[in-house]
């Protein structure tokens, strides 16, 4: 019985209040607790589901960046024939079956061809130092270029990270709090946006892939006149305008693009006080900007947004400063939804919400009245049963729910756990179940008591052997626990973290601390006989 | 002070006698459960079935016939609308998601949906939403049927390794039984099966579990005290010695679940109602399926030869306390 040494008795009690403490910040404003250091960052955060907002799972067309980057090394081949010298003519390329194939029409060229097709196909992926892409050659003069596996989920991987950071730019310029943005499995985003009271803004926002292209017009009168009859002429496509609400014809390749912008903002036009968005390139686009409008004074160019020519103006001067601006019937909002968009980059990939859950603010609080209001019943009504059964022993059991509820707090919020409402449930759950490690002890204290043994070998033996009950009916509990914290999503995994805390608190606060006040309490009184 | 005692001291309930008829029973329910599931299918929520689900709260309980109507007449498809809560002021409304690829259907529908209500009922303010493609639904169904065989799975293999094989086993039996209750539980009420009733069967699948270690240990510990006895005797003596306890556990986790039944918010209403079927269905399991089985799976009190070293000095320790 004598194995609570005072420094033992004073390292669980400085143990549970520094537990405890932890809890504080989370009952405090933020205000008060900005100067606290470390402890300034440890709170509870509330779920989406307590404190209102979106959760969005944004997935990306894989097949849709396949056949983009099919395209894009099409181009490449092409333009890198076209400037080998001596130029390599090709023809009948196609894209078809997700590969790339083409002739070479002079035999004798072929090895240059495969020397200026190994770099740009190349580049190897990963440690493995695979290929990104399969070149062969068949009947003598057809190349034939196949992604590879490893090549698409590299560029995939490489569009994921990129796509991350333009949706996390994006987010945070709709000035909301602590929005969270994490990439799950090879192509998913998930969007957590606290506070959010209208997600239609938000999806809005993402689901443009703002993809900014200039492109000069086709205005030759023999290309457009082919175009008319349905035959493009090769290196040209054929665009909507949204300005004038047809089509038109335009270069393929783009002079330039978004990638070389660096800021855009919305802005009015000084003539007639129309909503543009003001935009700046790099140097190295503004000087190709430059050069572009100084060669081609009196043409046009097409100002193409996602694939669509929002704007084909005439270029009058050249443009030196590297800055100009978009007209097209624009908004203030639309206006100024797009600058937003720009800025922070094009995505690599379309995205589409696959899972949204949005949360009102009504609700969460309403939640949260609900579920505190019933912790604190269940709370008092376990209390009240465990006190008329088991008296003192009952009050050493209540002291440890109480203690045990805070300490869980203050563990949730040094690992910066979420606190939602399954996980609310999870604590009303956990009460109970703290409960029976003492239900377990105590009725092995009476059971030993009727045996008819001594005060204190009855408190031994019912902490000893219910201790090997608690410990194994404990680690059953865990493994549903963990197995819900790695499977579960959203609120579920909020459960599972409630409950896994709170298997490993109750332990110690059930067993070992009740058993130090009991031990304490039978040193002090000597009792006789055990009234439990 | 008198303390409450609720169950009586030294209880000598003949609970192994009537295992023959229990068996009967539970199996009887147990198919019934199943083929209840069959004749009528879970009613899904939008987790698992995909789908549009928006929650609104209203000043005063509106009219779910007239709100039906007016959402008809959008031809979004087919519309379910249910009131939650006691006070008929929240109503949920559930659609199926638009087939139109354009990526910003949903939203139009939405708002759509809201302007039509609001038309009727002007003070009514969102409260929810949910919107899950058939894709996810498909991963969340397959995720939480894995989630649960893993627990199943889990625990099985902790009670093999710490108690022996029929342990395992019996506890497997009596935990699928329980999830087979559960879920037929869901398809006689079509209570909505959402995310959150996987969590409580996870929960329950913990809390059952951990009635029949309680149960368990004691029977081993009972087997290695008194080798003579009978198995059914050893498994009546054990049921009988843990029942305050077994009574007292589930009692205040029923108290604890009804005042969150009650006061806790619409939202937790099917998750609670599933713990607290649950708890009853854990607890007869414990003794009727679990217990029972291990005497039919032939679980002897006999120590095996290589365990006669420990078992001596087990006998040793237990010796002196043995019944007065």
């Amino acid at each position: 019985m004598n194995d609570f040494p005072r420094w033992k008795v004073v390292s669980i009690l400085v143990f549970l209040a520094a537990l405890m403490a932890l809890a504080i910040p989370s009952f405090l404003p933020e205000e008060q607790t900005k100067n606290w250091g470390p402890l300034s960052h440890t709170r509870i955060n509330l779920g989406l589901d307590l404190a209102g907002g979106s959760y969005l799972l944004l997935e990306a067309d894989v097949n849709e960046l396949a056949t983009s980057r099919i395209d894009t090394m099409r181009d490449q081949v092409a333009d890198e024939m076209r400037r080998a010298n001596p130029r390599i003519e090709i023809g009948d390329i196609s894209t078809r079956d997700g590969k790339i194939s083409f002739m070479v029409r002079d035999v004798t060229q072929v090895d240059a061809a495969r020397e200026k097709l190994l770099p740009l196909t190349g580049s190897g992926v990963g440690f493995t130092g695979q290929r990104a892409w399969d070149i062969s050659v068949v009947d003598g003069t057809r190349f034939v270029i196949t992604p590879t596996k490893a090549g698409l989920d590299q560029a995939i991987k490489n569009a994921m990270s990129t796509a991350t950071d333009v949706v996390r730019r994006r987010i945070d310029k709709l000035g909301t709090k602590e929005p969270t943005i994490v990439g799950q499995g090879a192509n998913r985003i998930v969007v957590q946006v606290p506070g959010l009271k209208d997600s239609t803004e938000l999806k809005e926002m993402l689901g443009k892939t703002a993809k900014l292209e200039f492109k000069m017009v086709d205005e030759n009168p023999a290309d457009n006149e082919q175009a008319g009859k349905g035959v493009l002429p090769l290196g040209t496509q054929l665009l909507r305008n949204a300005d004038t609400g047809g089509a038109i014809l335009v270069k393929r390749s783009a002079v330039l693009t978004g990638g070389d912008l660096v800021s855009a903002k919305q802005a009015f036009k000084q003539e007639d006080n129309s909503p543009i968005v003001d935009f700046t390139f790099n140097s190295q686009g503004g000087k190709k900007f430059a050069r572009i409008t100084q060669e081609n004074i009196g043409k046009r160019f097409a100002v193409v947004l996602d694939g669509v020519v929002i704007s084909a103006p005439t270029i009058n001067t050249p443009i030196l400063g590297g800055s100009g601006y978009i007209e097209g019937h624009f908004t203030v909002k639309s206006a100024s939804d797009l600058a937003i968009s720009l800025s922070s980059g094009a995505l690599p990939v379309t995205l589409k919400v696959v899972e949204e859950r949005s949360v009102g603010p009504g609700l969460g609080a309403d939640s949260i009245r609900a579920g505190i209001q019933a912790s604190v019943i269940a709370v008092i009504l376990v209390i009240a049963f465990m006190l008329v059964t088991y008296g003192r022993f009952g009050l050493y059991a209540n002291y440890a729910v109480v203690i045990n509820v805070v300490v869980i707090m203050g563990v949730l919020a040094v690992i910066g756990g979420t606190l939602t409402l399954p996980g609310i449930a999870g604590f009303v759950l956990t009460i109970g179940t703290a409960v029976d490690a003492n239900v377990l002890i105590n009725e092995r204290i009476r059971e030993e008591q009727r045996r008819g043994r001594s005060v204190i070998q009855s408190i031994e033996l019912g902490y000893k052997e219910a201790s090997r009950t608690i410990f194994e009916a404990n680690a059953t509990h865990a493994i549903s626990g963990v197995i819900m914290l790695l499977l579960g999503s959203g609120p579920v995994k909020g459960f599972a973290v409630v409950l896994l805390i709170g298997i490993a608190t109750s332990v110690f606060t059930a067993v070992t601390f009740t058993r130090m006040l009991v031990v304490h309490w039978v040193r002090r009184t000597r009792p006789t006989h055990l009234n439990i | 002070m008198r303390l409450l005692k609720l169950v009586p001291d030294n209880t000598n309930f003949p609970f192994v006698s009537l295992r023959k008829w229990a068996f009967g029973l539970t199996t009887l329910l147990t198919l019934a459960a199943v083929a209840l599931v069959f004749v009528r299918p879970l009613n899904f929520g939008v987790d698992f079935a995909g789908g549009l689900m928006i929650e609104e709260k209203f000043v005063t309980p509106p009219s779910i016939d007239k709100l039906r109507t007016a959402i008809d007449q959008l031809h979004y498809g087919e519309v379910n609308l249910q009131s939650l809560g006691n006070d008929g002021k929240t109503i949920s409304i559930k659609l199926p998601l638009p087939q139109s690829t354009e990526k910003d259907a949903t939203n139009k529908v939405v708002n759509a949906v809201q302007v039509t209500i609001n038309k009727l009922y002007p003070d009514a303010t969102f409260s929810k939403q949910d919107a899950v493609s058939g894709k996810v639904s498909g991963e969340l169904i397959w995720k939480g049927i894995l989630a649960v065989v893993l627990a199943v799975l889990g625990i099985g293999l902790f009670a093999i390794f710490r108690f022996e094989w029929q342990f395992g086993v019996s506890t497997v039996v009596a935990i699928m039984h329980d999830v087979l209750m559960t879920l037929g539980f869901f398809a006689l009420t079509q209570f909505e099966f959402d995310l959150n009733i996987v969590a409580a069967v996870l929960t329950i699948i913990g809390y059952s579990i951990n009635d029949k270690i309680v149960i368990d240990d004691r029977i081993r510990e009972n087997m290695r005290r008194y080798r003579k006895m009978e198995m059914p005797e050893i498994v009546d003596l054990s049921v009988n010695e843990t029942l305050p306890r077994t009574v007292m556990t589930s009692l205040t986790i029923l108290l604890a679940l009804f005042a969150l039944l009650i006061f806790g918010g619409h939202v937790l209403r099917g998750f609670t109602a599933a713990m607290i079927l649950g708890i009853f269905v854990g607890t007869y399991s414990s003794i009727y399926v679990s217990s029972s089985l291990l005497i039919s799976l032939g679980l002897r009190a006999e120590p095996r030869a290589d365990d006669t070293a420990t078992a001596n000095k087990k006998a040793e320790r237990v010796a002196y306390k043995d019944m007065p």
